[in-house]
């Protein structure tokens, strides 16, 4: 697997200190990120693919720097938002996963091959010539993360994918992430699908709190939420 | 509900002409249908229109859709045409502006939004020494297609909103929330845009 690695990372917007004192070794196949509205969690993962650069500190992937190396970093990680109509930017279904490919200058029947096999494998091949518009939510949230696989990456992370999604759809992307043969860090507040992954980490004020397998971290969840005291960063 | 202008799968001669030959065929139409100045080459026109939306497959609601937009700017040109110009000068203002519409619509509804900024593409390439980058103009157009959908989503999910709290239609309230989650959506696009590599 990929070594995803935060050393001292501290993260301020304005005056506003967002994270603090993260050190993290992120070695694991599923990797799960837990924690309050507003703790930090997706600005620490939005941290792993360079979007969001730490104010102290630095992270690594597979030794690369995402402050110096932000691109060779983003063609290794993978990154699919909360909502997938941010991320689609072709008209139609099909154009929109050929795009995710226009960097790697590929030969047209190559390109083809690869969508129609995404596309076939999300249960999206009937839709190919759609407008993405007209997918439904979670036919949406297929096609950002046919997308988004469909170069191949080393890592997959997932900032609250499952949330705009009903039960059934929820369980569907769950399920296909939970197949994934690349290293996936998953940040969600649906903690059912956490069970199985081999590390989750709880964020809380901008800290990691706990770090542990699913079952001990997210007991230390519980307790985070039930304290009167709060978070240490508010 | 079909979208204006967008993709129909097909399998006929003009889904499978080039597109850089389409768009040839446009300019050359629209430049035609420009100096048409007889009524029956007006019909002309119409007829061999009708003809090329046959051989597409296109039925006649789809290309309906196409021309619907614009039928209230047509009793209003052709009103004032009336007025001014006289039926003649109406005639073939308002014929020509639709017709020229529906060619254009043909164009895409019969070939893919890639097709055609791939055509773009190319022809901005000699442009490339002033700066212009065919890449950055190219998505900058596809986008736009792409976010009209989702643009008049928060308009009417705006609107929604007020209603469900016994307001009426207005335009300063609803323009004032819209345009803050338009900008706001514009800022995570632009996210994505990264993390999908466009800047690699
Ligand atoms: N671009 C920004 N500018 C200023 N403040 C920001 C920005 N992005 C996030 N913040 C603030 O940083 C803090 C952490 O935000 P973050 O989005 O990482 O939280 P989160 O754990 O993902 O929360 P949620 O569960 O609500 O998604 C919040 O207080 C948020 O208001
Ligand atoms: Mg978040």
């Amino acid at each position: 697997m990929t070594e995803i690695r935060f050393t001292g990372v501290g993260h301020r917007f304005g005056e506003r200190t967002v994270l603090a004192g993260v050190d993290l070794v992120l070695t694991e196949r599923r990797i799960g990120v837990v924690g309050g509205n507003g703790s930090g969690k997706s600005t620490l993962a939005r941290m792993i693919n360079g979007l969001v650069l730490p104010s102290t500190g630095t992270v690594t992937v597979d030794g690369l720097s995402t402050a110096r190396k932000g691109r060779d970093v983003r063609r290794r990680v993978g990154f699919v938002f909360t909502d997938p109509d941010n991320q689609i930017v072709m008209p139609t279904v099909a154009e929109d996963v050929a795009f995710s490919l226009r960097r790697h200058r590929l030969p047209d029947p190559e390109v083809r091959r690869r969508v129609t096999e995404v596309l076939d494998r999300f249960d999206l091949a009937g839709h190919a010539d759609h407008p993405a518009h007209q997918l439904s939510g979670g036919q949406k949230q297929l096609l950002a993360l046919a997308a988004v696989l469909v170069t191949d990456p080393d890592v997959l992370v997932a900032d609250e994918p499952t949330t705009l999604l009903d039960a059934r759809n929820a369980r569907r992307v769950a399920a296909l992430l939970a197949e994934l043969p690349q290293q996936v860090v998953l940040v969600t507040h649906h903690l059912h699908l956490l069970s199985g992954f081999d590390r989750v980490v709880v964020v809380d004020g901008g800290r990691v709190v706990a770090d542990a397998d699913p079952a001990t971290a997210l007991a230390a969840y519980d307790r985070v939420l039930a304290d009167p005291a709060g978070p240490a960063i508010p | 509900m079909t979208a204006l202008g967008l993709y129909r799968p097909g399998t006929s001669v003009l889904h499978r002409l080039p597109a850089g030959a389409k768009l040839v065929g446009l300019l050359a139409g629209t430049v035609l249908l420009v100096v048409l100045r007889r009524p029956w080459q007006l019909g002309l026109a119409a007829l061999v229109e009708v003809l090329l939306y046959a051989l597409a497959r296109i039925p006649p609601g789809v290309a309906w859709t196409q021309l619907r937009p614009l039928r209230w700017l047509v009793v209003v040109v052709a009103a004032a045409q009336l007025l001014l110009a006289g039926w003649q000068q109406a005639l073939w203002v308002t014929g020509g502006l639709v017709l020229t519409v529906a060619l254009a619509a043909l164009l895409t509804l019969t070939t893919r939004v890639t097709a055609l900024l791939d055509v773009l593409h190319r022809l901005l390439r000699p442009l490339r020494r002033f700066g212009v980058d065919g890449d950055r103009v190219a998505l900058l157009l596809a986008l736009t297609i792409r976010l009209v959908p989702v643009l008049s989503g928060i308009v009417r999910e705006v609107q929604e909103a007020r209603t469900a709290r016994g307001a009426g239609w207005s335009l300063t309230a609803v323009a004032a929330p819209a345009v803050v989650r338009a900008l706001r959506t514009a800022d995570h696009v632009g996210e994505a845009l990264v993390a999908r590599g466009v800047d690699d």
